[in-house]
């Protein structure tokens, strides 16, 4: 259906594309419209039956192909690409603005020259409706480790980290080769193979407490993947433990900033939730944070826990009181 | 698409574009093959209209008017300044901008509208290579339902209705907007506009939004006013932190390390029978950090401040208390 939609965009671009690149490879065109080269060969010869009123030998596209490379002879008046689309023009001049505000994304004066140019070129299908603000809050301690993070991705060089894990609330030392820096809703990652755990893993820059390039060079394995951070960068499993929390009107941003489940509201302002986690005692951080504010229904265990370790902190407050140490 | 209208279209675009005159449906239907296979006259008008509703939705300008006072029906043609891309070189740092912001979108509707805008820099000669290593990306995903309808209605001009939640005072109710835009302002999307039962300017978090946007009203009925400024309305533009606060605080040995890291030491003591270090560190939201330095429970206890010793305390009592 797709593919269907978007021919007519293609078979319309494909005429003045090939006018620029005279005797281009049809593999290589085809990659640059996203296509399979057998789809292009259908378009090319599609093509070759359209032209100008009269529909005579002179008045039709004239294409040459061979094997490998096409190269259009007659363009029958179709010497130009159709304008941008308010809609396209928006999504491309929206996300280079994004880069601007996205610190080390690309060289900041390259993207005003390609901003203007293209807003010039686009014409009246100004931007519209769309904004996009990336608000990265970036440390002068976590810029420091991105650009050295920079450095070593642009060097093709392992890094050796100590990283800071909340769920554990450990520091440890990796040694990782970095595949790139990524910065995803206001936060900027170090995508790296991690030697340690033998996979792909997300590091957030303002954990990385140390950062040291090494000699030996960068080498991610070739199935090493780039994390798909289109459906949010914690993807819960049936394998998770799962909490069932009240949270009262002060901690409902819990349930804005961490990903739950079957979201029910109750009187009064309550909200009940499911909220999985995958590491016993980083909820029982969260949960010992929020104090009175969230109530835990399941698992009881996750509860006596909570209770328990509460009444022995009070307990030791209560033992060694502030003012005689 | 059938190859016979795919056909069809490129030719009727060729020819609408190779005139000067404008051209009745009468002699479209004449000159551009395909037409006259329609087996009656109600069957090229319907594919006719559908033709030319599928040109318009791809953006082609296509211009209705007559030629003269003494034609009796409309006519088309497309004005090639119009229809065409005006000229662009993008030099090799350029380029590399774009192809890094066409990845930027992490969403089906505004990937696929990057990728439009790509293929037809590309016609226009201009060379982007996709398959170039970066170094630093940045993702914008839209995985909110409510996205893809929102950004619709902001696009045709059409406004909206729809089911919202606020969390503080709770409250679930629907509201009508005439929507001026969609603004993701650190990874959160809202949508700005005119609230019509308030009868005032208010942003809406889409994640919040409840069941499915509805469209009300004719399209093209929204405007949005010329001089706002979409992103003031969701941004905290206070966004300097305050000023910290020093704090001292024991911690036992060999824990809170998420404490440790952001401290110094000031030196060893032994408190309650368990060994540990005194730690000084600078906070700046005692409300945040009160939360924080609670989660690490009895491995921890406030020196200074005493107004911060007695916000954890609190907050532990209530759990010890609990009442689930």
């Amino acid at each position: 259906m797709i593919a269907a939609q978007e021919r007519l965009p293609r078979l319309l671009a494909l005429v003045p594309y090939l006018l620029a690149r005279p005797g281009i490879r049809i593999d290589e065109a085809a990659a640059d419209f996203g296509v399979p080269a057998g789809q292009l060969r259908k378009d090319l010869e599609l093509l070759w039956m359209c032209g100008l009123p009269g529909y005579g030998p002179g008045d039709l596209i004239d294409i040459s192909f061979d094997e490998d490379t096409v190269t259009v002879a007659f363009d029958a008046g179709m010497r130009r690409p159709l304008r941008l689309t308010g809609a396209e023009a928006t999504a491309l001049l929206v996300a280079l603005s994004a880069l601007l505000d996205t610190p080390g994304a690309g060289d900041a004066d390259a993207i005003r020259r390609a901003v203007a140019k293209i807003e010039a070129a686009a014409g009246q299908s100004r931007p519209a409706g769309v904004a996009v603000e990336m608000g990265v809050r970036e440390g002068a301690a976590t810029a420091g480790v991105r650009e050295t993070v920079q450095s070593a991705l642009r060097a093709g060089r392992a890094l050796r980290i100590t990283y800071y894990t909340p769920a554990k609330d450990e520091l440890s030392d990796r040694t990782v080769d970095p595949m790139r820096v990524l910065f995803v809703d206001g936060r900027s990652y170090l995508e790296a193979w991690c030697r340690r755990a033998e996979a792909v893993r997300l590091f957030r820059l303002d954990r990385v407490d140390e950062v040291e390039v090494l000699a030996e060079p960068a080498a991610p394995p070739p199935y090493a993947e780039p994390t798909d951070t289109s459906a949010g960068l914690f993807q819960a499993t049936s394998e998770h433990a799962a909490a069932v929390l009240v949270l009262h009107p002060d901690a409902r941003w819990v349930s804005d900033y961490y990903p739950v489940e079957d979201v029910e509201d109750l009187a009064g302002g309550l909200v009940r939730v499911r909220m999985r986690y995958a590491d016993q005692a980083w909820i029982v951080r969260l949960l010992l944070g929020l104090g009175g504010d969230v109530e835990v229904e399941h698992p009881a265990e996750l509860a006596a826990t909570l209770r328990e370790q509460a009444a022995a902190a009070v307990a030791r407050m209560d033992r060694a009181p502030v003012n005689r140490l | 698409m059938s190859v016979a209208r795919a056909e069809r279209l490129v030719n009727l675009v060729l020819c609408l574009l190779s005139t000067r005159q404008y051209l009745s449906a009468e002699r479209i239907r004449g000159i551009v093959p395909g037409y006259a296979d329609a087996p009656s006259d109600d069957a090229f008008f319907r594919t006719f209209e559908r033709d030319k509703t599928e040109l318009r939705e791809l953006g082609i300008p296509l211009e209705v008017g007559r030629n003269s006072v003494f034609d009796t029906v409309d006519g088309y043609r497309i004005a090639r300044r119009d229809y065409e891309l005006g000229e662009i070189d993008l030099e090799p740092d350029e380029a590399a901008a774009v192809a890094l912001a066409v990845r930027l979108w992490d969403s089906p509707v505004l990937t696929g509208a990057a990728h439009g805008a790509l293929i037809k820099l590309r016609a226009a000669g201009v060379d982007v290579d996709q398959a170039a290593p970066t170094v630093v990306e940045s993702k914008v995903r839209t995985a909110e339902p409510a996205f893809g309808p929102l950004l619709a209605a902001v696009q045709a001009g059409q406004a909206v209705t729809f089911d919202y939640r606020r969390p503080s005072p709770t409250d679930l109710r629907a509201r009508t907007l005439e929507p001026w835009g969609v603004v993701s302002w650190r990874g959160r999307w809202y949508v700005v506009g005119h609230d019509r039962d308030r009868n005032a300017p208010r942003c809406f978090r889409l994640s919040r939004i409840v069941g499915d946007v509805r469209k009300v009203g004719k399209p093209g009925v929204v405007r949005r006013p010329d001089d706002v400024n979409l992103m003031a309305f969701v941004a905290d533009t206070n966004s300097e932190p305050p000023s910290a606060s020093p704090a001292r605080m024991w911690v036992a040995a060999g824990r809170c390390t998420g404490l440790r890291r952001r401290a110094r030491v000031v030196e060893q003591r032994e408190v309650d029978g368990v060994p540990g270090d005194v730690i000084e560190l600078d906070l700046h939201y005692l409300d945040s950090a009160t939360s924080w330095i609670a989660g690490f429970g009895a491995d921890v206890l406030v020196l200074e401040p005493e107004v911060l010793a007695k916000s954890v305390r609190e907050r532990l009592l209530a759990v010890a208390k609990g009442v689930s």
